[in-house]
């Protein structure tokens, strides 16, 4: 029996921030994963991953990461995943910030 | 200090003016990131986490208040306000947005500085002991060479596509504060009935197959040095293997055919070579050390200081720690600590940056150093301005006395920041260092080195710290392996696993008890960890880290 596909959603960095980003069902980038689509289907993933390496003007490395449904749309399974849509835990910087942190 | 010819500074603008067209054929949709991705790379512009990261080459570590300035300037205008000094001398900011990073080439071009080789499978920026040139144990200023080195190696044209990158760092001194063995190539200045030349060391690297170099050649002269060199690179880049990149470094080559062999060849190759110097490169060094001619050491009264260190404990304690002997005994060498207890080791904000600048320029003949174990020095301070520059540094917690003992901790970026890492390094040392000083017990510990890595690439030192963490993802779990017993030094030595790895909760409480075991079985308060592990061996510290295992066994 063929092992079941665990949910996935596309993720990459942006090519100009390089600011983490996902792939939304209604073809947007954004910054939350909250947003993303969850892909639960193999041959469905394989089209988006494609889909989002055609968008070479826009981002950089995309490829597919697990996940999970959550009470606020697709959640990270695994520990890096949960730091790319955060930030370091040294500074509130990255996705923790609430604004934009004022640069001289 | 090197000060750029008309030739660097002309090659400098046109390789800026070259990536700063790559950029906008990248963002214009002209180049794909397949294209871009080497071009970035042998520009020092990474693509990591959570953005891109810029790393900028210090040659040899060696700063001036200028440049420092201009640093801090990058930290403030194109990132969040803070650089990260690297184990590499490097100095990298975290936070670049990839349309402003031909703009910070630009700003570093206007100090003779680069991003040049600080990537990619090239001659790296090549690195020296930070105490060059004031060091009282030095046979001679080493980075008048590195200075050759640097400029021999950028865009070498045989050097530019190499099996995979290559690391070279010299010291002038038998006390070896550069890491030499654990480098492709290591060069330790040696002198010779009256003549200079350096031993040359290879083979040694630490990563996933960590080596300790070999002695390829106890002494060349510097007059053939360059030659030997050329000659060395040139043997692996022909037979290095470029069939899997982890058997691709040229300690794999050496492990692989034998020093011996290593050695016939390079002096075969080297043959071939030699007659192609022709004593250029002997005239270019001559040239090149006027600019590194000591300055004129000031001569005072050090009673302020003496008075200073009798009556202030705080700044005694500092000195104790913080400073080392000068070749001028009236004179020292400041360690600035970037390791102040639970900040990031390594880290600089652009106030301290300017702090530092302003503390050369004022104290010390404009001479700022970096070193691999991320801290900054002043090479050449009178020991008279001590107490001044001690005050200073208090106002911009910058005071941290801690040089050598444990909360020094050397830590790579680890996952907060590093697309490779498999786990987190800095929130490691950061509880560490909080730890023991909660406890007190810093200064009693003594000499103890701690390096942390978050991955096997071991940019962190981890298998040549006294004590080595290397964080891994074990089912989707941080995990920190601990190795004992590692040394960088002239007695470098590859720590030994102690055991199964602990998870990220348990890691310092096992620290702790490890350190804890140390005091316990030194034989007096001098005998340091290092020594007390190496006379001992690893059983009794095993059994203060594994209790469990112990009381299973019993």
């Amino acid at each position: 029996m063929a092992r079941a596909f665990s949910p996935k959603i596309v993720t990459a960095n942006h090519l100009l921030e390089g600011d983490v980003i996902y792939q939304t069902a209604d073809d947007r980038w954004s910054r939350h994963i909250s947003e993303a689509e969850l892909i639960t289907d193999e041959a469905h993933a394989q089209l988006r991953l494609l889909d989002a390496s055609r968008q070479a003007n826009v981002i950089v490395g995309a490829y597919l990461a697990d996940a999970v449904s959550g009470d606020n749309g697709p959640e990270p399974t695994h520990f890096r995943e949960d730091f790319r849509r955060t930030g370091p835990s040294n500074y509130v910087h990255g996705k923790q910030e609430t604004s934009t942190q004022p640069r001289a | 200090m090197y000060r750029y010819s008309e030739f660097d500074t002309a090659f400098l603008a046109e390789r800026n003016a070259q990536f700063r067209a790559q950029v906008e054929r990248r963002i214009d949709g002209s180049l794909t990131e397949d294209e871009f991705k080497p071009l970035r790379l042998m520009n020092g512009l990474y693509l990591q986490l959570h953005a891109y990261m810029l790393r900028v080459a210090i040659p040899y570590g060696t700063l001036n208040s200028a440049q420092m300035r201009q640093l801090a300037l990058l930290a403030e205008k194109w990132d969040k306000g803070y650089g990260h000094f690297t184990t590499r001398q490097n100095i990298q900011y975290n936070w670049p947005k990839l349309n402003d990073v031909p703009d910070m080439l630009d700003a570093l071009a206007e100090v003779g500085m680069h991003a040049i080789q600080t990537s990619g499978n090239t001659i790296r920026n090549v690195t020296a002991d930070h105490f060059a040139g004031a060091a009282a144990d030095e046979v001679a200023d080493p980075r008048p060479y590195a200075e050759l080195l640097r400029q021999w190696s950028t865009d070498h044209p045989e050097f530019q596509f190499m099996p995979r990158k290559f690391k070279i760092a010299i010291t002038g001194s038998e006390n070896d504060r550069a890491v030499i063995k654990a480098h492709d190539i290591g060069l330790q200045l040696v002198e010779r009935d009256g003549v200079l030349g350096a031993k040359v060391i290879v083979g040694g690297g630490l990563g996933r197959t960590p080596m300790i170099g070999k002695t390829l050649n106890e002494f060349i002269a510097f007059d053939d040095l360059l030659a030997y060199l050329e000659a060395t690179v040139s043997v692996w880049n022909q037979i290095g293997r470029r069939d899997n990149k982890y058997k691709a470094r040229i300690k794999i080559t050496v492990h692989e055919h034998g020093i011996d062999d290593i050695r016939a060849r390079v002096d075969e190759r080297y043959a071939q070579v030699r007659p192609q110097f022709k004593g250029v490169d002997m005239a270019l060094l001559d040239e090149i050390k006027t600019h590194f001619a000591l300055p004129t050491f000031r001569e005072a009264s050090v009673a302020t200081f003496e008075g200073a260190y009798t009556n202030d404990p705080v700044f005694r304690s500092w000195v104790d720690t913080n400073i080392a002997p000068h070749k001028n005994a009236d004179h020292a060498i400041v360690t600035i600590s970037i390791k102040k207890h639970g900040n990031t080791p390594g880290d600089a904000t652009a106030e301290q940056m300017r702090v530092m600048a302003d503390l050369a320029q004022e104290f010390g003949y404009d001479e700022l150093r970096i070193s691999h174990e991320q801290n900054v020095i002043l090479p050449h301070v009178h020991k008279s301005d001590l107490p001044a520059i001690h005050a200073r540094l208090k106002e911009h917690e910058l005071a941290t006395a801690n040089i050598g003992l444990i909360s020094d901790i050397i830590a790579c970026p680890g996952m907060d920041y590093c697309a490779l890492a498999t786990a987190r390094s800095i929130p490691v040392a950061e509880t560490i260092a909080t730890r023991f000083d909660e406890l007190k017990l810093e200064h009693d510990i003594g000499h103890l080195k701690i390096k942390i890595s978050g991955c096997i690439n071991a940019c962190g030192h981890h298998h040549v710290g006294h004590i080595g963490i290397l964080g891994l993802d074990r089912a989707g779990v941080e995990n920190y392996q601990i190795t004992l017993g590692g040394d960088g030094s002239e007695n470098a030595s590859i720590g030994e696993r102690a055991g199964p790895g602990f998870s990220y909760d348990e890691i310092v409480p096992a620290i702790e008890r490890l350190v804890f075991a140390y005091l316990d079985l030194r034989d007096n308060a001098d005998e340091t960890f290092l020594q007390t592990y190496r006379r001992l061996g690893l059983a009794p510290f095993k059994a203060a880290l594994y209790p469990e295992a112990q009381a299973d066994a019993a």
